[in-house]
Order: C-alpha cells, then structure tokens, then sequence
C-alpha cells in the first residue's frame, strides 16, 4: 500500500521545502503586483516592491490580506489571470456576509485535488477502495474537492452529495464504500442511523475524512467506534483552495499543511507578529502556486498552533492543530486566551439569554474581567441567597471554561443595549495597545 | 391567609432606585411596606401595595425583572416587647425566617410584621394555634 501521493514532496527536507517556498513566494509577489492593483496599491502603502522580497523570510514585510478586502474586492477585483483562462468558480456560503467567489485555472484545479488526494492517501485510500462523498457538491468547496482528489487517487467515487440518508446507507452496503467523506456531525448522524437499522455489519468502511466544521475529540472515538474506523481531520478554506489545505495522517495529532502550495503562518492578532511554532495565534496563509486566485498572508481568523516536530508518519510539513477558536473577538486575559463565544455558552448552558457584556480592566498590573449578565424571570427571586447562589453557580461554570476567575455582575435586563448593528460584547478598557 | 410581596431586581448603582420609585409615583403605586436586601453589586426590593396585580404589570411594562412570593402579615400590639413575644413564639415553634419586616400603620396601636417562610400553610397554622393573628391583603389596604 502506497502510504504517500505524492512521496518526494511530502517527505522532501525542511530545507527543500523552504527553497519551494521561497522561489516561488518570489514569483507569486511579482505575479500579484503585475497584475492585481489591490495588492500593488497596498505594499506601495507598505514600502515594499518585489524587489525586498527575496526569500521567504521576507514574507513578514508584507501586507495582511482580510476577508472585508476579498468582499470588497467582490467579484473580480483579485483576479490575477484573464477569465479566459479560468475554468471554475467555487464560493463561500456567505453567511457573515457578501459571497466570496474563487476562481480557479486548470492548474490551480490540478494542485487542489492533489492535495485532497494526499489527504485520502494519508487516510489509507489507493485504487481498491470506494470513496463516498457525502459532502455537498456545487459552490460549496467539500464535494467538488474530494471528488477530484478521489480521481487522482484512482478509488471509485460515489458522488454521494448530502441527504438522502436512507440512501447513503444503501449505497454504502450494496457498492461497499470503504472511505466516507462528509462533515464530523453528518457522520455522527450516519453512524446512528446505521446502528439503529441494525446495520454495523453490512458495511465496510475502514476510514472517515471529516472537515468543514469543528469537532472533538470526544467525537472522533465516538465515531470510529460506532463505524469501526478511523476518522481523519481534514482543513481548508474556499478563499485559499478548499479542503485539503492540511489534512491528518496516521498519527492523528495535527493536520500537515500542504506547505509546497500553501505557506502558513500563525500572528498575535492585535499586533500581526509572527510568532514561534507552539503558540497559539491566528493562522495567516500564502497561496504561493495558485493562478488565478493567489491570496498574499490572508487572515483566516482561525486560532491555532504549528509544530514542525518530526512525524512518525514520515512527512515533513509543519503540522497546524485543529482551529481552537477564532480570533475575531478573542481577548487575551491574564495570559489566558479568552473567546466571547465560550462565555456564551456557559450562559446558554446555565439559562441565561446570550446577551452580555464583557468589561477587560488592568488594576494594579492585574487584569480583571467582569461578565455582565442579564437578569431573567426564571432566574430571579425574592431570596437573595438563591440569587447570590445562582450567581456562584455562573462564576464556577466560567471557571471552569476560561481558566480564570471572572467576575459577574447581573444587571437589569435592557441595560446592554441590543443596538440595531452589532451588539458590543466587548469593552477593553486597557488599552494595550495603543502607542 | 398569604399577603402578594412583590420583589424586584435593582443594580447596586446611583440613582436605580429613584428611577424605580419614580415608576411607582408616575402609576400612583401606593406602598404599605417596603424593605431592602444588598448584596455587593445587587439589590433586592420588596414590598406590599395594595393592587398587586396593577403593580406587578406597570413594573414588567417598564422592563423590571419582578417576583410574586407568598409571605405572612402578622399583627402584634404597638409596644415594647411585642416583637420579642412573638420571635420567641415562633422559635419556639420551630419556624424558620427567611426574612422578615415590621411597620406601623395608620390604626392605633397595632404594629406590623412581614415574614417569609418557607411553607407558608404550615406557619400559618402555627401562628392560628399560638394566637398571633394575621391580616390579609384586603385589610392591608384600610390599616
């Protein structure tokens, strides 16, 4: 069994990698300042011409590159190839906002579908197995992706799509799927639904790719044991390729970031330093071989933490953890990362509405955070120890959480204004970092 | 014979109880008793009105978090001692206060106490067996 696509990449040096990396970052910078004005417009902004780019050390000089820019830039401003040579749009689900569109060239088609294939490789695929995808085809990156990558790796694919449970579970038995790729939380759903039709033993799946969504751990045993498989996590995103940016191998501890295609970064992301491997920041990537759609240092808003630790699978590419969160609103107090959406859950959790204040404060060269949290009818009552008790009782389930204490005050309800945009969740009265 | 105590959640901030009595007086809200319970960052007001319901309502409309609770009014003589008597008696009952409140009214000499207990039947019959008598929420409104 072949245990690498792609051996002589996948296991070249760190050193070979880097000199990849760098000749073609080299020319993926003079490609985007011929021809796309944003990026030549912000690295003038910046000082930097292609000429300071030598290496990829260099890639710190330039510009940050965010999801508002891609919007605004909606749909051709990134463009880096005349449409004529593009052959497919993929785009995002646009939930957070205006649509991000993709444009891909043959090439860019032929580089991202290697990478899904290393991935089903990783997970033990070759030409005997059957790959059933069960993730959605269409703009959405998931199905069109792997369907690729399952091609390459010359499996027979089951372009399953999503739904159709029913259906999936027949398919499963009667053409014997032995690798299933569909979002964590579809496979849980598929795995219950084989088991209650009594079917754990009419099938014969041997391995799970699972990504697009976050999970657990706790899942991943769940799964596998429920299927009898092992489940791998895969990682991508629309704006840099789609999956298979990383994928996990063997080993399961991390996903291996394509880094012949993709250069990643992890930033603090209120400063934008780059920072060493094993702590936590925001994940920043380079797209350094793509045509049509090649994106300089995006910001993904994804928090995580690379490793370049030698694997015992045998390859080489630094590993990235799954995402731990996302940066966009992340506060870091006492040393201690801390996300709003965590806190929110510990209200959901314990009854309260999902509507909160965050007060940061430094007294004393001691960070304090203080949750404001709305008084509710079912919450209250006369006794002021079982108020008190209740408000213990959010103080513990924060604890618990973040790490660290966080003060709680329940306020009457209204008092956090449910403005008509964005409700300000936050309020940092440091001011860190301000010069 | 429970009295309707209302209880209303107010920040321990400046000014939160004179916009909360503000809504009383704009809905002419008349009080009979009225305590006060701080925690550091919290308040618990409870009082007794004479038309709970309107209360109650005018008080959601205006965006407070409010609770109805069953309590006891007892009635003891306006002298000294009176309270003492009646402590002991229900100490020596067995009968557990949550919290309590006394005033005075308008009727001569006759004083007041609000009690929370925790099962009000119970303590009810306690006070009916040791004599103390007890108001209800109708003759609230003429002491």
């Amino acid at each position: 069994m072949n245990r690498y696509y792609q051996p002589e990449i996948e296991c070249a040096s760190q050193e070979q990698i880097r000199a990849w990396q760098s000749e073609r970052l080299v020319a993926q910078v003079k490609n985007v300042w011929d021809n796309v004005p944003m990026y030549r417009e912000r690295m003038e902004k910046a000082g930097v011409t292609p000429d300071d780019i030598k290496s990829v050390d260099d890639l710190k000089k330039l510009p940050f590159v965010t999801k508002d820019d891609l919007r605004d830039a909606y749909p051709y401003g990134l463009l880096a190839r005349p449409l004529s040579e593009c052959v497919r749009i993929q785009s995002t689900s646009g939930t957070t906002g205006r649509r991000v569109v993709a444009f891909y060239t043959q090439h860019d088609l032929d580089l991202w579908e290697d990478c899904c294939a290393r991935a089903i490789v990783a997970a033990g695929g070759t030409n005997e197995d059957v790959c059933h995808i069960s993730y959605g085809y269409g703009l959405f990156t998931g199905g069109p992706g792997l369907n690729g990558g399952s091609h390459k790796v010359g499996c027979l694919t089951l372009p399953m799509s999503s739904g159709n449970t029913e259906r999936q579970i027949q398919f499963m038995i009667d053409l014997g799927s032995t690798i299933i790729c569909c979002t964590p939380s579809y496979a849980a759903y598929l795995a219950e639904s084989i088991i209650e039709r009594g079917d754990r033993d009419k099938i014969k799946l041997k391995a799970g790719i699972f990504g697009a969504e976050a999970w657990t751990e706790e899942m991943r045993h769940d799964v596998e044991q429920k299927l009898g498989i092992k489940a791998y996590d895969i990682y991508g995103l629309t704006e840099i390729s789609g999956p298979g940016v990383s994928f996990e191998c063997s080993e399961q501890t991390g996903m291996h970031v394509n880094e012949d295609h993709f250069i990643a970064e992890v930033i603090n992301p209120v400063t934008g330093e780059v920072l060493p491997d094993g702590e936590k920041g925001e994940l920043v990537f380079t797209s350094i071989t793509k045509e049509a759609f090649p994106l300089i240092r995006y910001r993904t808003r994804d928090i995580c933490i690379l490793s370049h630790k030698k694997c015992s699978c045998g390859r080489t590419h630094v590993k990235m953890t799954k995402p731990l969160g996302r940066s966009d609103d992340m506060l870091i107090v006492k040393g201690v990362n801390v996300f709003p959406s965590q806190i929110e859950t510990v209200l959901l959790n314990k009854g309260y509405p999902a509507n909160y204040q965050i007060i940061v404060d430094r007294v004393n060269n001691s960070d304090t955070i203080e949750v404001q949290v709305e008084m509710t009818q079912e919450m209250f009552s006369d006794s002021l120890s079982e108020v008190a008790a209740r408000e213990k009782e959010l103080v513990d389930g924060l604890k618990s959480m973040l790490g660290i204490y966080a003060k709680v005050k329940l306020v009457n309800p209204k008092f956090i204004t449910r403005s008509e945009g964005k409700a300000v969740r936050v309020i940092d009265k440091r001011n860190l970092y301000k010069q | 014979m429970a009295v309707k105590q209302i209880s209303v959640f107010l920040e321990n901030k400046p000014g939160r109880l004179a916009i909360f009595t503000d809504v009383l007086k704009d809905n002419d809200i008349n009080l009979r008793a009225l305590s006060i319970a701080e925690a550091s960052d919290f308040g618990i007001v409870r009082f007794i009105v004479n038309d709970v319901y309107n209360a109650a309502t005018v008080l959601r409309d205006a965006g407070y978090i409010i609770s109805v609770t069953d309590v006891l009014a007892l009635e003891m003589p306006d002298k000294p001692g009176a309270m003492a008597d009646l402590v002991r008696t229900l100490g020596d009952a067995g009968m557990n206060l949550e919290y309590l409140y006394a005033f005075t009214a308008t009727k001569a000499g006759s004083a007041y106490m609000i009690i929370k207990v925790n099962d009000v039947k119970k303590a009810s019959e306690i006070l009916n067996k040791n004599g103390i008598r007890q108001v209800d929420q109708e003759t609230l409104k003429d002491i």
